[in-house]
């Protein structure tokens, strides 16, 4: 099972200048750790003490926020797309 | 008080006035910080200053993040100096006050701006800077009065724009955009899609001002104005309360920001007021999160008729909680039906038609005047952002009008209950 990852431009340094990623996992929290393991740099810029996001630290699965879905522990089908964004205030 | 550099909320790391929102090492907001005043100490010098400034918004440009002052004529925009926003009326609603068993209700009419919403305001700092940035367009997500106030302030300065919203806004919310001859997208999706799409469309357009994203450390302190105004408007002082409307959360914590700036500069004297939130049940992310003791705001998908209100995720919620909890405030929330009824209720007692938002932030002053929130004697400042002529489906059918043919008798026998 894999997921591609799509990386913000601020991100882009920790990760080398790459916009995306290809990664394995069953779960959001299981790519976002492959993430992790691949671009250390990555985890403490969106990761909290406790292993969960930063507050400001948005995650779409196929563009559904995953706070409507299970969270971190929503599956994540092969081929799916992730999208990390960061909270934005609107009007 | 000049702007010195932006300042990340969560972790305070630094980075230069330029085009940025988002803090590089906690991915937390950014905000403009200034240095201290140059006349500071001298409130007297201070306040003649402001009062000998122009009519509008940019009497207050010294506390507002703008290298080259207020907009003017410039040699790359000859005239071109934008629309003449804000200094809107501070009316005492006396009769509305009344009906409530208050004693002191004031009304900050943000309807009287160029495009009839406090959106203008944000837009106006947001386009001024993104000139002194170089960029030569326009965008935002909007869910409604901001795309109505980016398409007019880009067609006053003579650049494009590009304006995204959801496609089921209200009609004359549409129109009042589309008109100015703004490239218009309506997203099949709702505010927060929206708001998704242009943040990822911002990262590929980086010649493009988005006001309310790569721009938004700029345009959020375009609020401030109003806290400004109040307290001028007063008389150089602070209400007791402010009831504001609650949407991203940002109007709400840059009045407060407002306030404070003028406290901390001696501008007046007192404690920050309470600070009360105003959300829709059918979109009410912060007023429950504020209900069950959260601070932090889990997202909802919006059903309301307050759809200039409808953000089912609240960036800046942690900071509305905080700031609510801090001044002895509240975030509540209130039915369809009570807006409808905060619409009548308004314009009957103050001949102020507002927009659905309006409704809501008046049904939350009932309703926290009828729990006992407000002491009798506090001055309560409520803030309408918005116009009632964009959304008339909410008050169709409200009323009742007499058909009568063209004679005197025809009027006296269908009014005769009325006039008599």
């Amino acid at each position: 099972m894999a997921a591609r990852v799509k990386i913000p431009t601020q991100l882009r340094a920790a990760t080398g200048g790459a916009s995306e990623a290809t990664v394995e996992g069953g779960t959001v929290g299981e790519v976002l750790d492959g993430l992790f393991e691949e671009f250390g740099e990555l985890r403490e810029r969106i990761a909290d003490e406790q292993g969960g996001l930063r507050r400001f630290v948005n995650v779409y699965l196929g563009g559904e926020d995953i706070r409507f879905l299970d969270g971190i522990a929503t599956s994540v089908p092969d081929g799916a797309e992730l999208t990390i964004l960061p909270a934005v205030a609107g009007g | 008080m000049a702007a010195e550099k932006l300042k990340c909320k969560e972790c305070g790391s630094e980075y230069p006035l330029v085009a940025l929102y988002v803090c590089d090492r906690c991915f937390g907001p950014l905000e403009v910080s200034y240095g201290p005043p140059t006349d500071a100490g001298d409130v007297a010098a201070l306040r003649r200053r402001i009062q000998a400034g122009r009519g509008d918004m940019w009497r207050y440009a010294d506390f507002l993040p703008l290298a080259g002052g207020p907009p003017g004529p410039s040699n790359q925009f000859a005239s071109r100096a934008g629309l003449p926003t804000g200094w809107t009326p501070l009316v005492s609603a006396d009769r509305l006050a009344e009906r409530l068993g208050l004693r002191e209700v004031w009304v900050k009419n943000d309807a009287a701006n160029p495009t009839h919403s406090f959106k203008d305001r944000v837009v106006a700092v947001a386009s001024a800077r993104a000139r002194e940035l170089g960029f030569n367009a326009l965008a935002c997500a909007s869910t409604g009065n901001l795309g109505n106030a980016v398409a007019a302030q880009a067609a006053a300065l003579g650049l494009p724009s590009y304006v995204f919203i959801p496609a089921d806004l209200e009609e004359q919310k549409i129109l009042a955009t589309s008109i100015y001859g703004t490239n218009l997208a309506t997203v099949r999706g709702n505010y927060d899609d929206v708001n998704r799409l242009c943040t990822e469309l911002s990262a590929e357009h980086d010649d493009w001002a988005f006001v309310n994203i790569n721009m938004r450390p700029y345009y959020s302190e375009g609020s401030k104005t109003v806290a400004y105004e109040i307290a001028e408007q007063l008389g150089w002082e602070l209400p007791d309360r402010v009831i504001v409307p609650i949407a991203s959360g940002s109007l709400f914590t840059k009045i407060n920001k407002g306030f404070r700036e003028w406290i901390e500069l001696g501008l007046v004297s007192g404690r920050e007021p309470v600070m009360n939130g105003a959300q829709a049940t059918g979109c009410a992310p912060v007023a429950n999160a504020f209900a069950a003791g959260q601070d932090f705001c889990q997202p909802v998908k919006p059903s309301t008729i307050a759809k200039s209100l409808s953000i089912g995720n609240p960036a800046d919620g942690p900071y509305v909680l905080e700031l609510a909890r801090r001044t002895g405030g509240s975030v509540d929330a209130v039915s369809d039906d009570q807006i409808r009824a905060g619409i009548a209720l308004l314009a009957e007692t103050t001949g102020i038609f507002t927009e659905t938002a309006g409704g809501v932030t008046v049904a939350v002053l009932a309703e926290l005047a009828r729990r006992g929130d407000i002491d009798p004697d506090e001055r309560v400042v409520l803030l309408i952002t918005g116009d009632g002529l964009k959304t008339l489906d909410a008050v169709r059918g409200s009323f009742k009008a007499r058909e009568i043919d063209p004679t005197v008798d025809a009027f006296d026998l269908a009014f005769e209950t009325v006039a008599a």
